[in-house]
């Protein structure tokens, strides 16, 4: 996905992203108008159409019945609004098994690639003047220069000789993709916390792994966030690794399974824009929630690095 | 809030940069010292593991697909050595070089329009605009969507809507569906990847300006600048730095396509729109193994020379993707 961009200027510009909406502007609006810019805004409303309106028309479309969409007017209101394409979508891609799955390998790459990365790090960042740490890093880092297509076929080929054409493969390949940008993250994060804390935890008692668990693990939060909402994005969203890896139509994720479209029902528009809908919906709702952290987030990593 | 906090951030989140940057090689002393009194072997467990999982998985196969390339391995069964036999036979191959042509001219392409509207798009966003968090928010929407699921969606809209549309007003040239014309095929795949990757571009864009000091503004407008001068001359060369890295950034993932192409044209008409991934990844059914082994070696080699020029052009920023 195209935000692993792990890009890298200054740091703490990612912060302000979010937050500043009231602060930014009063610097400029010193000199020139104070005033709203109607103009502006206007046409910002109308570039956002070009986001809005496919997914107006997917929901639309979803809501139509069979005969409605099939005259290829997608911008028409549903009349009448017939809901079978959801149940007919819902049976068709095995809904809830797609689902669940896609969920499943979601929810382990983005929690597998925050552990691993974090505690890879953490060992990385506080052995760094011994040779083998630091090895290490530019070794998991040099991952960032391999594109997925590259190393696609002896991955399809290892998989299936391993057992691992399934799921699990594409989850252990996810979190190692992952790897390279979130240790980058992480490490950078790790040499802005003060050594003092720790030393301070040290005298207290407490082992290495006392201390990673209970004070650098939390510590290491904020950063966990944009390490994991890229985890989620790249996980979920991910077509290309699960069709090529998992060898059981059955087992596949929820992009997957909407290419039986393409094959078989392909006029019944609204049972395929009903299960692009179903496949989209989670994501964006989720969004919505949490729109300023991901927003915040995706910026700070990207422009962090 | 005011303009007097401000400056005060900003000198303080460049340092805290440049700070990092410069630490990427040299860490703390006095981590050094520590941990030589500590035992280090819990470390060991926290690094290796992944390590090996690492080498397996990403490792293993890269060594064994280039030594693949020197073979005829067909995917399963006998192989021998036929040394550079494959990567001569690619360069040679009409079917290689179209998707190597499509895929850096699709690339190119999608990379200039996404850089120019995300620009505006973050210039629009980051100025006395109403309902500025809101806009922002609905602009992102594109990155949490799937890219095959939205190509579907865009698919139904060139060849069913888009043509009866035309249709309806009695255009002819737009009557049959653009994803099936090879000249035109591709600008709906340029759409569509632009659609999809302009959020993460904007983002960079929103935070390159924030980063811009009011003052300069202040500066240019006591010299007389107009809003277009200010945005040509001050404002565009104070995010030169993040516009190097959202080109650079951006075509290498377009050079990576793949979901977008298979849910608008699957690669066709004909092979018109076949990206090297795709054609990559022929080699898994076609048998055709050890020879798109040589292509992918290929295509490694060019993707680490765009990441060396990459290293080069933002050297100073520790930039590392």
């Amino acid at each position: 996905m195209s935000t692993q961009a792990a890009a890298s200027i200054p740091l703490g510009d990612a912060r302000r992203v979010a937050r500043e909406a009231s602060v930014t502007r009063r610097r400029r609006g010193r000199v020139g108008q104070e005033r709203t810019n109607w103009g502006t805004t206007i046409v910002l409303f109308l570039c956002a159409l070009t986001v809005l309106v496919p997914l107006y028309v997917t929901i639309s479309m979803s809501l139509k019945s069979t005969a409605q969409a099939v005259d290829g007017n997608a911008f028409s209101l549903p009349s009448p609004i017939d809901f079978s394409g959801f149940s007919k979508a819902w049976a068709l891609t095995n809904f809830p098994v797609a689902f669940t799955i896609s969920i499943l390998v979601t929810a382990a790459s983005v929690i597998g690639t925050v552990l691993l990365a974090a505690l890879a790090s953490y060992a990385i960042a506080r052995n760094w003047d011994r040779k083998f740490f630091r090895y290490s890093f530019f070794y998991l880092l040099a991952a960032m220069f391999l594109p997925f297509p590259v190393v696609a076929l002896p991955q399809i080929q290892l998989t299936g000789l391993l057992g691992l054409a399934n799921p699990l493969g594409v989850i252990i390949l996810h979190i190692m993709f992952q790897l390279s940008f979130s240790i980058l993250l992480f490490t950078a994060f790790l040499r802005s916390i003060p050594l003092e804390l720790e030393e301070s935890a040290r005298i207290d008692g407490a082992t290495t792994g006392q201390t990673f668990w209970r004070l650098v693990f939390p510590l290491l939060a904020p950063m966990s966030a944009t390490v994991g909402i890229f985890a989620f994005l790249a996980s979920w969203n991910d077509f290309m690794m699960p069709s090529l890896i998992i060898a059981d139509s059955s087992m596949q994720t929820l992009p997957v399974v909407q290419q039986i479209f393409q094959t078989q029902f392909s006029n019944n528009y609204n049972v395929s824009f009903a299960s692009y809908l179903m496949a989209m919906a989670p994501a964006i709702i989720a969004y919505l929630f949490t729109q300023r952290w991901v927003m915040e987030g995706v910026t700070q990593g990207a422009v962090k690095g | 809030m005011t303009t007097e906090t401000l400056p005060s951030t900003h000198p303080a989140g460049r340092s805290a940069t440049s700070e990092d940057g410069a630490t990427t090689t040299t860490a703390p002393p006095r981590a050094a010292a520590r941990t030589r009194l500590k035992t280090e072997g819990i470390y060991l467990w926290f690094l290796v593991p992944t390590l090996v999982l690492f080498t397996l998985a990403i490792t293993v196969p890269a060594i064994l697909g280039i030594f693949y390339s020197f073979t005829n391995f067909i995917g399963f069964g006998e192989w021998k050595f036929i040394g550079l036999t494959n990567y001569i036979a690619v360069f040679s191959d009409p079917a290689v070089l179209s998707s190597y042509l499509f895929t850096f001219g699709f690339a190119i392409v999608t990379v200039i329009i996404v850089n120019v509207i995300a620009f505006l798009l973050a210039v629009g966003l980051t100025s006395q605009i109403r309902v500025k968090t809101g806009l922002r928010a609905v602009f992102v929407i594109p990155m949490v969507i799937s890219g095959i699921v939205i190509a579907y969606v865009f698919n139904f809209l060139f060849s069913n809507s888009l043509p009866a549309f035309a249709t309806s007003i009695g255009f002819g040239p737009l009557q049959e569906s653009i994803l099936a014309n090879p000249d035109l095929a591709w600008l709906a795949i340029v759409l569509v990847a632009a659609w999809q990757s302009i959020p993460g571009t904007l983002l960079i864009y929103i935070a390159g300006l924030l980063s811009i000091p009011g003052e300069v503004y202040e500066a240019s407008a006591i010299d007389g600048a107009k809003p277009l001068r200010q945005l040509w001359s001050v404002t565009l060369p104070l995010v030169a730095g993040y516009v190097v890295i959202n080109t650079i950034l951006g075509f290498k993932n377009f050079l990576n396509v793949y979901d977008v192409i298979v849910g608008l044209t699957n690669g066709g008409p004909g092979t018109a729109t076949r990206s090297i991934a795709m054609t990559i990844f022929t080699g898994f059914t076609g048998g055709d193994y050890a020879y798109q082994m040589a292509n992918a070696t290929i295509f490694f080699i060019i993707a680490v020379l765009i990441s060396v020029l990459q290293l080069r052009l933002t050297r100073g920023r520790a930039a590392i993707a």
